[in-house]
């Protein structure tokens, strides 16, 4: 992640409306998405300014109508940005020429869909070989590629089937095998497990982290469910009327909330199933290191047994080498684990 | 989201802001302007006799000469222009075409000069089709359908038809599917072509006929092109929409595809369209059919002009045989082409053999060769009677080898003759011809003739000011204007005595079929199953050409104005019955339930509850009523009619385009006044009752 970041998005802007390039520029600084509704226009995305990083996952995160899934269109390109701009591995998008975008697309880019977006007339097998038919592979090495990535994705003996002869599922599965079928440095995900039941979405949701362990792509990943963030997410980027409100990781999100919408939607949440050790650390300081560290990388719920049952007061925290990075509080644990004590 | 900026307020003031308009929009003002043209028209009804005449019917002098500036018009495009030498060599490689598919199909000679292909071929061939798409059922009737035209004797007019639309449904399929794609991409174009669906639909299919007898060629091809002409406008709805419906994931799954535009088109839209495309596809072929046999006005041979030529002449047991032949072949064409709508890609289990993967092409090839080696054994043999009668002398091998190549006329088993006097005792039994008679006395006395006397009574200016009103109580300030104006067109265009007439019929038909088909549709969505089998039956007689219509109504009332509106009637019926169906079985049942639990009446539940839902819905089907009305009240010229179809029927004969076209725009804008009109109230109905 020390790298120039892979998506680098600069105050952009995508307003709905009758004249909205010239609305934005003739627009005062400052207006609410209210003021600007009330002009006949509608923010889809307001002054957004992301940045991912290469194999980082960013967990967009709002609720219906925040504007989210408008902004992964724009990093896509499916939208055109009315302002700010967009750059993926340092080219503007914006600039880029229709054959060229294509192109983009064709090497670089895989996207997932909430319903699925798969074609009826194609068997699973043909889905997925899709992207690689339109870059003009031929038939034996698309099947090939697709083989491998139905193998991936666990489909294996579904071939030849219709979408309409798969659950949903599988459908979304077919959906991922096909955006992974030309190894796409960067992955979108438009709320992927959004259209299945809950069991099924638990399910999926262990089977990308572990695609993910193997892949380490570049990932935006959209979702209206903040569980599905926390558990997912390097970083979280809260949406509310086109506006990032926040972006950060979970245990910060979770912790420090910076806006009372932030606010709201952590209050429900356990904190010790979010929040890290090493989170919770200080620096060590030339202060005495005593027993055993706890490793950084486990939540305070994950610790909750230990913390209950350790003497010390100070604990140290190592990393997953074992090192020693710093020395967390354990009353500061407990109160996050049992609730404040003023919280009776 | 882009929807709520689009009807955000600037628009709303924007149309506030005409004064007049929107005061003739408000509902008193309405009210108080609708019965003042009313108290006017029917003001000078009464002063009627003291008018001059000047101002009951536009005088001659005033009349604009509509029919020269066609003409000229015309001239100079065919001529002047040198259109017509396009149309004629495009009309030379249709001719090569239609002649090579009729080569193929009855062995007409032309190139390629092959043997025309058995009827054992086809008949098979259609089961196989049948069978691919729809199962055993489909199978026996596509088969037994053309097994029925050969052995009925009928084999050669079933292909002389066939081979027009063998031509014309796959022209019309690429044409409609081209310009649908066109109008999908630009919406300028789709501006510019809807208005002209529109008047394509409602143009009197003579008004076809002439044009296409001009610039090709009398025969087959104008009949192709004129058939071809009117099958497009729902294929090139259909394709728009369809195209326009494609789920936006499945676009931008495409996209991100990496898809170039005709990728986009080639592999995205079509194919996820194919739905609604063959929809269209389905609609082409059923138009194709009910038009070809109606080119027998310009001399197209085949089953057209075979039932016109019987039913002329009175020959009813072979009007009927072809009627049931035409009846069929629409069955099965319809089944066939919905059954591949429905059908849908199936993946084969793995290590399927490949012989088992192609099982069905495999036996039409076989089929093919069966057939056609037993026909050419057979075809140097004596034809055999297909009944032989003493059964002592049927031998198995010469009989099939008697049938297998060609079914001669002399040996078929058709039964026109003893049927046709079957048919007529039946017609003369006492009590039949005595309800008949009565119906049509009843009817004509007391019901057609006084209406007809009254329309023709009322001053142009009357008329024009009622339908204006009608039309501006119902759709609003729109419908209102373009009523005035298209009426007066009408009466400018000179024939308004004979408009008058073809409105009269239009009317009084329509009229009985709401008085009969509502409360037919409201029995039968009584029960659930018989819901579904009043819509089935009306979907099977849609399929029906229109032509076939005629064919009851002349057999039981014989050659009169009544007939007339029975023919017109009969197929006004089925859209009024299936949409009031489709409305009051679509009232959603938590509303019925509401009604119930209010404790309202079978009665008050219908007339509170059930009718003012399905009102759009019931509009829709009265305003597709009328469509048909004056598409049939044109095509019952046949029968023999004194209005506006009988004078266009006239001008078949010649070439004077600009007398067809002033008779055909008369029917367009009096039928476009109500279509505009009904549309537009049902459309207001759908967002008051929030079911848009």
């Amino acid at each position: 992640m020390t790298d120039a970041p892979v998506i680098s998005c600069r105050n952009a802007w995508k307003l709905f409306g009758p004249n909205p390039k010239q609305y934005l520029a003739q627009m005062s600084p400052g207006r609410s998405y209210e003021d600007i509704r009330a002009d006949g226009y509608i923010a889809g995305v307001k002054d957004v300014t992301v940045d991912v990083g290469r194999g980082e996952m960013l967990v967009i995160m709002g609720l219906s109508g925040s504007g989210k899934s408008t902004l992964v269109r724009c990093l896509s390109r499916l939208h055109d940005i009315t302002g700010g701009t967009i750059e993926v591995e340092g080219q503007d998008i914006m600039a880029l020429p229709e054959k060229e975008l294509i192109e983009l697309r064709r090497s670089k880019m895989g996207m997932v869909f909430q319903s699925f977006g798969l074609l009826p007339h194609r068997t699973v097998l043909e889905n997925i070989a899709f992207p690689l038919e339109m870059r003009g592979q031929d038939r034996h090495t698309r099947r090939e590629r697709a083989l491998e990535v139905i193998n991936l994705v666990g489909l294996e003996g579904r071939e030849d089937y219709f979408p309409r002869e798969l659950s949903g599922g599988q459908q979304q599965r077919v959906g991922i095998a096909r955006s992974l079928a030309i190894e796409p440095d960067i992955w979108f995900l438009d709320e992927p497990f959004s259209a299945l039941d809950p069991l099924i979405r638990r399910e999926m949701q262990d089977e990308f982290l572990r695609l993910q362990e193997m892949l380490g792509k570049t990932i935006v990943f959209i979702t209206h469910d903040f569980d599905e963030a926390l558990r997912l997410a390097d970083r979280i980027a809260i949406m509310k009327d086109g506006a990032v409100e926040q972006c950060d990781t979970p245990d910060k999100i979770v912790l420090d909330p910076q806006t009372p919408y932030v606010r709201k939607f952590t209050e429900e949440i356990e904190k010790a199933r979010v929040v890290h050790a090493n989170v919770l650390a200080g620096p060590v300081n030339g202060a005495e290191i005593i027993g055993e560290p706890v490793p950084g990388h486990h939540t305070i719920q994950q610790l909750a047994r230990q913390l209950v049952n350790d003497q010390r007061d100070q604990l140290p925290v190592a990393d997953k080498d074992g090192k020693i990075t710093g020395i967390m509080p354990r009353q500061k644990a407990l109160d996050l684990l049992l609730g404040d004590a003023s919280d009776g | 989201m882009a929807d709520i900026a689009t009807s955000s307020d600037p628009k709303a003031t924007a149309q506030r802001g005409t004064g007049l308009r929107a005061m003739l929009e408000d509902q008193t003002v309405a009210r108080r302007v609708f019965w003042g043209l009313l108290g006017i028209a029917a003001l000078l009804t009464v002063l009627r006799p003291w008018l001059p005449d000047g101002l009951v019917r536009i005088p001659e002098v005033l009349l604009l000469p509509w029919r020269d500036w066609i003409d000229a018009a015309f001239q100079l495009i065919a001529f002047d222009l040198g259109f017509i030498h396009v149309t004629r060599f495009l009309s030379g490689i249709l001719e090569f075409v239609l002649d090579a598919v009729a080569n193929i199909l009855y062995g007409r000679a032309r190139w390629p000069r092959f043997e025309a292909v058995p009827w054992t071929v086809i008949a098979s061939g259609a089961a196989i089709l049948g069978y691919a798409l729809g199962g055993w059922r489909l199978a026996l009737l596509a088969g037994g359908t053309f097994v029925w035209a050969a052995l009925i004797g009928q084999w050669k007019w079933t292909m002389e038809t066939m081979s027009v639309i063998v031509v014309a449904a796959p022209l019309g399929f690429v044409i409609g599917g081209l310009v649908g794609i066109w109008c999908w991409k630009s919406k300028r174009v789709e501006d510019t072509v809807k208005p002209l669906l529109l008047v394509m639909q409602v143009m009197p299919f003579f008004s076809y006929l002439l044009p296409a007898v001009i610039f090709f060629k009398v025969g087959p091809t104008a009949a192709t092109v004129a058939t071809v002409a009117y099958s497009l406008p729902p294929m090139i709805l259909m394709t728009t929409l369809g195209l326009k419906k494609v789920s936006p994931e499945v676009v931008e799954a495409g996209k991100m595809a990496g898809c170039s535009r005709w990728q986009m088109l080639r592999y995205v839209y079509l194919p996820s369209a194919r739905t609604e495309i063959l929809v269209g596809l389905n609609q082409v072929i059923m138009l194709c059919l009910a038009m070809v046999v109606l080119t027998a006005a310009i001399g197209m041979p085949g089953l057209g002009a075979k039932l016109l030529e019987a039913m002329g002449s009175f020959k009813l047991g072979r009007s009927f045989e072809i009627g049931v032949t035409i009846v069929l072949l629409a069955v099965v064409l319809d089944r066939l082409s919905k059954a591949w709508v429905v059908k849908q890609p199936e993946h084969y289990e793995k290590g399927t053999p490949w012989w088992q993967r192609n099982f069905l092409p495999l036996l039409g090839v076989a089929a093919f060769v069966l057939f056609l080696v037993l026909s050419r054994m057979a075809s140097g043999m004596d034809p055999v009677p297909l009944v032989v009668s003493p059964m002592s002398e049927f031998n198995l091998p010469t009989w099939i080898a008697g049938v297998a190549d060609e079914v001669h006329r002399k040996e078929s088993l058709s039964q026109g003759r003893e049927f046709d006097q079957s048919i007529k005792a039946f017609l003369a039994l006492d009590w039949l011809q005595a309800t008949t008679y009565a119906i049509r006395f009843v009817v004509n006395n007391y019901f057609l003739v006084p209406t007809e006397k009254a329309l023709l009574f009322l001053p142009t200016l009357s008329v024009i000011l009622a339908v204006t009103a009608i039309a501006y109580r119902l759709g609003g300030v729109t419908p209102g204007i373009l009523a005035f104006v298209f009426f007066c067109i009408v009466a400018q265009l000179g024939y308004w005595d004979r408009a008058m007439l073809t409105l009269h019929s239009v009317f009084m038909a329509t009229f009985i079929a709401l008085a009969f088909g509502v409360p037919m549709a409201i029995f039968a969505v009584r029960k659930e199953k018989r819901a579904r089998v009043m819509i089935l039956l009306c979907d099977t007689f849609q399929t029906f050409p229109s032509y076939v219509y005629l064919l009851p109504a002349v057999m039981l009332f014989g050659i009169s104005p009544v007939t007339v509106i029975i023919s017109i009637l009969i197929y006004t019926m089925v859209p009024v019955v299936r949409y009031t169906v489709e409305g009051l079985r679509n009232v959603p049942p938590e509303l019925t339930e509401a009604a119930d639990m209010s404790g309202a009446t079978r009665w008050q539940k219908l007339t509170k509850v059930q009718l003012p839902l399905a009102m759009p819905t019931i509009a829709v089907g009265l305003n597709q009523a009328l469509v048909f009305a004056f598409f049939m009240v044109i095509i019952a010229e046949f029968i023999g009619t004194r209005d506006l179809g009988q004078e266009m029927r006239r001008t078949l004969a010649g070439t004077n385009l600009g007398w067809n076209f002033v008779l055909g725009f008369s029917v367009v804008f009096m039928a476009l006044t109500f279509d505009i009109a009904i549309n537009a109230w049902a459309e207001k109905r759908r967002k008051i009752l929030g079911l848009a």
